[in-house]
């Protein structure tokens, strides 16, 4: 076992930190103050390949592994976590779906794009009346001659505005079947849905504890005529393929979280060496090395487990324990450290100008969206007690 | 067009310079990088290569682990990189250095070289020009920017920071240029490029490849330069702060002024 990473991934890592520390640093601040999505900093991302780093070059991508894809969004998360989840659903949830489950056409037509970066993705699931529980899905697909008609809404869609490529999970009336208690079970299908087809548009924005500059919109779908080329995997499949591609995304968020509790501990560290009370700094007190000592194991704990799962998603077929695995305990950890790191900066650490108080409300999000905590433990017992 | 870049690997002076007990640097207790002056001249090489069409080469000499700078310009955009390495070429200064590199370059087709001005942990700016002067080469040292190549006439055309100005300079290709880190800003790596630049296999050079070379002119032996003492200390200046504080901006423009004529300086 080789807990060491080789040359080119201790390259790569140095690209995103540099990166990270030139380009989106310095905006972090505004990007959470305005509420303003980052284009600039996504046009800059495209340039450098960022926005297809798992993706193979056939379809226009880098041919990197999921591990580089991780070390790219954790390093982002560690200044920006708004940018870092830009980049993860556009690559977890939109363009490695289609990578996994498209046809060549689909791939040549929406793939390729994406993986450059010409193109921002997003996916579209939750609605209202349905998170968990995906049986309350109202947004349904009707196939008249050759083509879906969407109709329904979905919420809580990240990159919402901004994307041009979106997946989007409904069910089709007529595939609806009874249980064996006879309750009626919805099947679920998924479509490749273009910006700019006529009756989608956008419904309100969401205005959010945390990541408030990533677009956060409610979709809406009246009428919606999709080509039936666009039918992405199999009919009636569209739910294994959602909770596939979120095995996926969980990876993504997984390393969010550890970004945003890396550099949490990096401005913490920072300042109790400078903050001085009763003659010393604050670092000298024990107290306070003994909180940072607990950050630091906590956060070199999620750090393997999110590159286990990085490492499984690349090796094996079904990685749905080592992602709910990782993201569980890495968002856990990215706010019991976000706010272990405000408590250390005590009154400072509640102001927004040192950056803390911004990472504890994007902490919070990853707790919820993308399968809560609590979805992640039911993925993890259910394996256990299979 | 064929373009081959030097590069060094120089200790990141960012983060402190460390010695060890016998006042040399401590190399690996530092974090190694590309010189800033070097990468900028990758940018300017890669920037031709975009507009004109043709082959970046980088070369660099020094320990096997100074490939990561080869990889990293090839990450970056390079088409090829070699090595040159051996245990004979150690302990080289500027003269050694520059002999050296002149040797791996004669083994090579080029057009432009291109090498930053100085590095940042000898700052001699002496191995660009030597190197110029080894191939019997035109020589421009601080281009700020390469305005024009005309590969039919053979010349580029650069301006050159001079003091106060600037001189633009015509240049009969081959020629070499030594970049000045303001003259582009590196674009970053792609990962794409990284795992291509591992995947590729780099040249590397003894010094059994360098048949132009005489061994008088290599490694320490060959150095004229001997260094007699290294220090960290910087010189303790006497404090001649003089504070005054007078009631508008143009009082204290008055007072600086009467201060400099004082001392000599205006």
């Amino acid at each position: 076992m080789d807990f060491a990473l080789d040359r080119k991934h201790e390259m790569a890592r140095n690209l995103f930190r540099d990166f990270a520390e030139n380009e989106v640093k310095p905006l972090a601040i505004d990007v959470d103050e305005t509420e303003v999505f980052p284009r600039d900093t996504v046009t800059k991302m495209q340039k450098y390949g960022f926005m297809g780093i798992p993706i193979p070059k056939e379809y226009g991508g880098q041919g990197c592994d999921p591990l580089t894809y991780t070390m790219c969004v954790e390093e982002l998360a560690k200044v920006c976590a708004t940018t870092a989840v830009i980049v993860s659903a556009h690559t977890s949830l939109c363009a490695d779906p289609i990578l996994q489950f498209g046809t060549e056409e689909q791939k040549q037509k929406y793939l390729v794009p994406l993986a450059k970066g010409e193109k921002l993705g997003a996916f579209a699931l939750t609605e209202p009346g349905a998170g968990t529980d995906a049986q309350g899905a109202q947004t349904k697909a009707e196939l008249v001659g050759d083509e879906w008609i969407l109709n329904g809404s979905k919420c809580f869609i990240t990159n919402g505005k901004e994307a041009d490529i979106y997946i989007v999970i409904a069910y089709v009336p007529e595939d609806t079947r009874e249980d064996k208690r006879g309750r009626k079970q919805k099947r679920f299908s998924a479509f490749i849905v273009e910006k700019g087809t006529p009756g989608f548009t956008f419904g309100v924005k969401e205005k959010k504890m945390g990541i408030r500059g990533s677009s956060t919109y409610e979709l809406i779908f009246q009428d919606v005529h999709v080509p039936a080329a666009n039918l992405l995997g199999t009919r009636g499949k569209g739910f294994a393929l959602a909770m596939h591609s979120l095995d996926g995304g969980r990876i993504g968020i997984a390393s969010q979280a550890l970004g945003i509790a890396e550099g949490a501990l990096d401005r913490t560290v920072a300042y109790v060496k400078e903050r001085k009370q009763f003659g010393k700094a604050i670092g000298q007190f024990q107290n306070t090395q003994f909180v940072l000592a607990d950050m630091a194991a906590r956060i070199e704990a999620a750090r393997y487990l999110v590159y286990k799962a990085a490492d499984a998603k690349a090796n094996q077929s079904s990685y749905s324990v080592e992602a709910a695995q990782a993201k569980l305990f890495a968002a856990e950890t990215a706010m019991e450290v976000t706010t272990k790191a405000v408590q250390l900066h005590g009154g400072y650490g509640y102001i927004r100008e040192y950056e803390v108080e911004r990472m504890m409300r994007d902490a919070k999000i990853t707790e919820i969206y993308e399968g809560t905590s609590e979805v992640q433990r039911m993925v993890i017992s259910g394996a256990l007690l299979a | 067009m064929k373009i081959v870049v030097c590069i060094k690997q120089v200790p990141d002076t960012k983060g402190g310079v460390k010695f060890k007990s016998d006042g040399t640097l401590d190399r690996g207790a530092m974090l190694a990088i590309m010189n800033p002056d070097d990468k900028a001249g990758l940018e300017a090489a890669l920037r031709l290569k975009d507009k004109y069409g043709g082959e970046v080469t980088v070369v660099t000499m020094g320990l096997p682990k100074a490939d990561a700078v080869l990889y990293e310009a090839i990450a970056m955009g390079a088409d090829k990189g070699i090595l040159v390495t051996d245990r004979v070429l150690g302990g080289a200064d500027t003269w050694a250095t520059s002999q050296t590199i002149a040797a791996a370059i004669k083994n090579l087709d080029y057009d432009i070289i291109i090498t930053g001005r100085q590095a940042i942990d000898g700052d001699t700016a002496q191995v660009g020009p030597q190197i110029s002067e080894h191939l019997h080469i035109p020589v421009v040292s601080y281009t700020e920017e390469i305005m024009d190549v005309d590969e039919g006439n053979r010349t580029v055309t650069v301006k050159r920071q001079f003091e106060d100005r600037y001189h633009i300079l015509k240049v009969q290709m081959p020629c070499l240029l030594t970049a000045l880190s303001e003259l582009n800003p590196p674009r970053y790596m792609t990962p794409g490029g990284i795992f291509d630049a591992f995947d590729q296999e780099l040249t590397v050079w003894g010094r059994a490849d360098l048949k132009e070379l005489a061994d008088e002119n290599i490694g320490l032996a060959g150095s004229p330069t001997k260094i007699a003492k290294a220090s960290d200390k910087v010189a303790k200046v006497k404090d001649k702060t003089k504070i005054k504080n007078l009631d508008s901006a143009s009082d204290d423009a008055d007072y600086i002024f009467s201060v400099l004529e004082e001392t000599h300086v205006i």
